[in-house]
């Protein structure tokens, strides 16, 4: 099943369009990172996967039903809002009286051992946690709801190094011991590196790149070597970004089969350069676009 | 019991530096038949990795007859690798320190020499892997 399914998906606020034509299907049991630019569409993607709102054009499906259409559906689907929101005044405790009374499917059991293994104590109001434990508790609702498919809108952009890696480690062990299917926005790569195996690179409201982390890197390479015309590459090697000094050219290229040309010196790539050398190539197209766009309207 | 650290710069895969890890620990004894390797959700625990990864590092042990899963009680050693032989490892170190110093008085810096040395040792390794 896919967890997400998304066809000509577009949501326009006035006359700006947040997301348009998106088009992806994210296969169930995944961890997906969501990366763009500020202002990509990352945040209304989720709230349209976790129905908050609803598109403007095209469809999609979460876990094979319209997001939001019943209360099944809702229960399904776990969102975790930017700055993991809390209840100020609640204490601990009662934010777990909440979650038991409004889900039909709470695990009262993970969620009284989770903050046990967080030392929080359940008397404190969520007003007086730090970031990291404001965030630890957001996340313990989020999981202790049982849903199928958890979305998290940058839940580390806040947290200081340890608190990072503690929320990491918490939803990394909730994938190895729960089927869920997990999609988080994040800017940073490096931690994305360690805990996604699908990616999703979202720029201007647009997909740039969608796939399988490992297979990704694998399609993927930097070849340096002599100067040359990106143009006389072989058929099955597709420039996606191309720098070039006196006497050397750097490619970066998408590849369907080793690359043979002694020529070339062939390293891997890092997600980080993957991610980095879309987001350019988006930036650029999209620079070419509106240039193209001036010289018409001339 | 083993504890398995990652090396974010290496640029070696994950998996493969959890697999290199266990190499390690047996060609150094740490590691004997019948020992657990720690379970996927303590290594997620403690690294923050996906799951898959780990289950990816040990499916491969498993591939190259080292280990083997038990369900329900987690993943044990079953094979060995032949343990580093310390004569053999300062005979070659001797042989390696004569090369590099006939390198070096023929007027290569260091850094030419360990580029020498890596793409020696990608040409060798990847001898019968293509």
């Amino acid at each position: 099943m896919t967890a997400v399914q998304a066809t000509g998906l577009g949501k326009r606020y006035g006359r700006r369009w947040a997301l348009s034509d998106c088009t992806l299907s994210i296969p169930s049991g995944r961890v997906v990172g969501l990366v763009g630019p500020n202002g990509a569409g990352k945040t209304t993607l989720l709230h349209l996967a976790s129905g908050l709102i609803e598109p403007t054009s095209g469809q999609i499906d979460v876990l094979g039903d319209q997001p939001g259409s019943a209360p099944d559906a809702l229960a399904r689907v776990g969102f975790l809002a930017q700055e993991s929101p809390v209840y100020a005044r609640l204490t601990v405790a009662q934010h777990l009286q909440m979650g038991r009374w409004l889900n039909p499917a709470w695990d009262d059991g993970f969620a009284a051992r989770r903050l046990d293994e967080l030392d929080l104590d359940p008397r404190r109001r969520a007003g007086t946690l730090s970031g990291g434990q404001r965030a630890q508790l957001a996340l313990t609702l989020a999981v202790a709801k049982r849903p199928e498919l958890l979305l998290l809108d940058e839940p580390v952009a806040s947290l200081d190094p340890l608190a990072r890696r503690d929320f990491l480690s918490t939803l990394m062990e909730v994938v190895a011991t729960r089927e869920v299917s997990i999609v988080l926005s994040s800017h940073l790569i490096a931690d994305l590196e360690r805990v996604c195996d699908y990616l999703v690179v979202l720029v201007a409201g647009r997909v740039a790149l969608v796939g399988d982390v490992e297979e990704l890197l694998a399609a993927h390479c930097r070849l340096s070597g002599p100067r040359r015309d990106a143009a006389d590459l072989p058929a099955g090697q597709i420039v996606i970004e191309a720098s070039h000094v006196d006497r050397q050219s750097t490619l970066i290229v998408r590849t369907d089969g080793p690359v043979l040309d002694p020529a070339w010196s062939v390293t891997p790539l890092t997600l980080e350069d993957l991610v980095l050398a879309y987001l350019r190539r988006a930036r650029d197209d999209g620079a070419e676009r509106s240039s193209d766009a001036l010289a018409v309207s001339r | 019991m083993i504890e398995f650290h990652l090396d974010p710069t290496s640029g070696v895969a994950t998996y493969l530096q959890l697999v290199q890890q266990v190499h390690q620990a047996l060609r150094l004894g740490l590691l004997e038949p019948g020992d657990r390797l720690p379970t996927a959700q303590q290594v997620v625990a403690a690294l923050a990795i996906n799951p898959n990864t780990v289950l990816k590092a040990y499916r491969d042990l498993e591939r190259e007859g080292l280990v083997r899963a038990r369900p329900g009680l987690g993943t044990f050693v079953i094979g060995t690798l032949p343990r580093t032989d310390p004569t053999a490892q300062a005979r070659y170190r001797r042989s390696l320190a004569t090369w590099l110093r006939s390198a070096r008085s023929a007027g290569l810096d260091a850094d030419e020499i360990e580029a020498i040395y890596r793409s020696a040792v990608r040409d060798c390794f990847s001898e019968g892997v293509a």
